[in-house]
């Protein structure tokens, strides 16, 4: 049932996509024609249809969606935001009213992860962004199309940056494929000698946070490095597991919020955000995951023993 | 140690600043190959992976929605809105929704994120305590703004979701630590994030806290003296 919903979710997604490739085919003035609509086509085909193509197919098509995108040949095309005369003009007519849609997208998210948990909040978000669309052009009597018209100007605006989350997580599964935990986990126990709790601490929360770094995901670190790190050098000493296991996967958050890797958290945003400075939020996040880190170091050693 | 070399491309690559999508797919398929995965093999991996990861990109199909909100005047409606809240700053704004956020992903329950809730309510309505002044923001000032949003979500949402029992990071702890011989208490484990979900709520407050005093003090609230509603 979830999956239904999710690919019907999907679909629309891929839809997306494949209006943005009508928009630029129509664009007598896009700068660059050919790479703009084989990206946000093959996007579109892996959105809508992914499920229902061998995976090594969906390989290929990653690899020729990359490749338009690393030539630097995916372009915004020519929608302008709506002048801010008609942005006051709507504000002023309908007032608080906007506020109906733009929370109905959340809230139905939040409605569904709490009444409907087998369908879960991500299916809410999707039935929520459609209610929201609906109500929304109801209200302002625009158009489906120029709906559409709004998302390729956002979508031109965040370009190919929107699939590096996807292809990180690609990266993260070769890694594990590949056996690159193993190796780095090795390498640390010949260099660190054993027996000192608070060291063993600090080198696991570290290596936490390192590899995090690396891999731009808490959760592919932590596996690797509870294993080659946590269990000899912390563990193995009979602290609290229930303490140390999850701070330890915290520790691993901060190294989150310190990586371009872990680009729907970092990168993405700077993007949807239309920032000029691509490490812009990495940068406001890096004091706190520091002082988060020595924290839950401290917290470690006195709240585990 | 030849298995790292991916690793190397990653910090390599991101240090040149060269194309993030391009570094990526070098360094997967480099680490592959010389771990002795063929290249078939590679592209099964890659093509697996990113279907199951879909729904990373489910903004595809909010942002047409965001951007139709934007074009009937949300950012306006939403400064009108914080105007009538006395001394609203965008760090309060912003500390409020990070509060907020943590106690609902306590629960497991999300906004729809930057996307879905940060760019169509938080970022305008931390400008709109701005431009309610009767001020125009600076750019520096709006992208500081922008970053302090985006930094309160991730973490309000990192530390929060981890005091969900049943979470999908407890879960992969208690996974990962039973194949190791421990057996977790899922009680035990998200009390003792308790404190570190506390702390980190208030660190992100009073650094956030501080970055905003020195801003607001560019934009005097005129209207201070002849407060009418």
């Amino acid at each position: 049932m979830k999956n239904n919903f999710m690919e019907v979710i999907y679909f629309i997604c891929g839809f997306v996509c494949f209006y943005i490739v009508y928009k630029t085919a129509t664009d007598k003035n896009h700068k660059s024609k050919v790479g703009t609509i084989i990206f946000w086509l093959m996007l579109g085909i892996i959105m809508a249809f992914g499920k229902y193509i061998p995976p090594k197919a969906v390989g290929v098509l990653i690899l020729i969606m990359s490749g338009a995108a690393m030539s630097k040949q995916v372009k915004p095309g020519n929608s302008p935001l709506a002048p801010a005369e008609y942005r006051k003009k709507m504000s002023d007519k309908l007032g608080y009213k906007i506020f109906i849609p733009a929370f109905t997208i959340g809230v139905t998210a939040i409605v569904f992860a709490i009444f409907l948990p087998k369908l879960g909040a991500l299916v809410g978000l999707g039935i929520g962004t459609i209610l929201a669309a609906v109500i929304l052009m109801t209200m302002t009597k625009d158009s489906p199309k120029s709906v559409m018209n709004e998302g390729q100007r956002l979508l031109d605006a965040v370009g190919p940056l929107s699939t590096l989350p996807q292809l990180l997580a690609s990266l993260g599964a070769i890694f594990t494929a590949a056996g690159v935990g193993e190796v780095i986990a090795g390498g640390v126990q010949k260099i660190v000698p054993e027996g000192n709790v608070f060291v063993g601490i600090v080198i696991y929360a570290v290596g936490m946070v390192l590899f995090t770094m690396i891999m731009g995901n808490a959760f592919a670190a932590f596996s690797v490095i509870t294993v080659g790190i946590g269990v000899p050098f912390v563990l193995k000493y009979g602290l609290d597991p229930n303490v140390v296991g999850m701070l330890a996967l915290t520790c691993g958050y901060c190294g989150t919020l310190m990586t371009p890797m872990a680009a729907n958290f970092n990168i993405v945003p700077v993007a949807i955000l239309e920032m000029k400075d691509k490490y812009g939020v990495i940068k406001k996040q890096v004091p706190i995951a520091i002082i988060m880190l020595v924290v839950q170091i401290f917290l470690m050693y006195f709240m585990a023993r | 140690m030849i298995k790292l070399i991916g690793v190397l491309i990653i910090v390599v690559g991101f240090a040149l600043k060269l194309d993030a999508i391009g570094i990526v797919i070098i360094a997967g398929v480099v680490t592959g190959l010389v771990s002795g995965i063929s290249f078939p093999q590679i592209l099964d991996i890659l093509g697996k992976t990113f279907v199951a990861n879909r729904y990373m990109s489910i903004f595809l199909m909010l942002l047409p929605v965001i951007g139709i909100l934007e074009k009937n005047g949300l950012k306006e409606t939403a400064g009108k809105f914080i105007a009538k809240i006395k001394n609203a700053t965008p760090g309060k704004v912003i500390m409020s929704y990070g509060v907020a956020r943590t106690f609902l992903a306590a629960f497991d329950i999300s906004f729809g994120g930057v996307a879905g809730f940060v760019r169509p309510v938080v970022y305008p309505m931390a400008v709109g305590s701005i431009e309610s002044r009767g001020k125009k923001i600076s750019e520096e000032d709006a992208e500081t703004i922008k970053a302090m949003s985006a930094g309160m979500e991730n973490v309000a949402w990192f530390f929060g979701q981890v005091l969900f029992l049943g979470g999908a990071g407890l879960l992969l702890v208690q996974g990962t630590l039973k194949g190791a011989g421990y057996d977790l208490d899922p009680i035990k484990a998200v009390k003792a994030e308790i404190p570190v979900a506390i702390i980190a709520i208030l660190v992100a407050s009073i650094y956030y806290g501080i970055i905003d005093k020195k801003i607001m003090k560019k934009y005097p609230d005129k209207k201070a003296k002849s407060e009418v509603k």
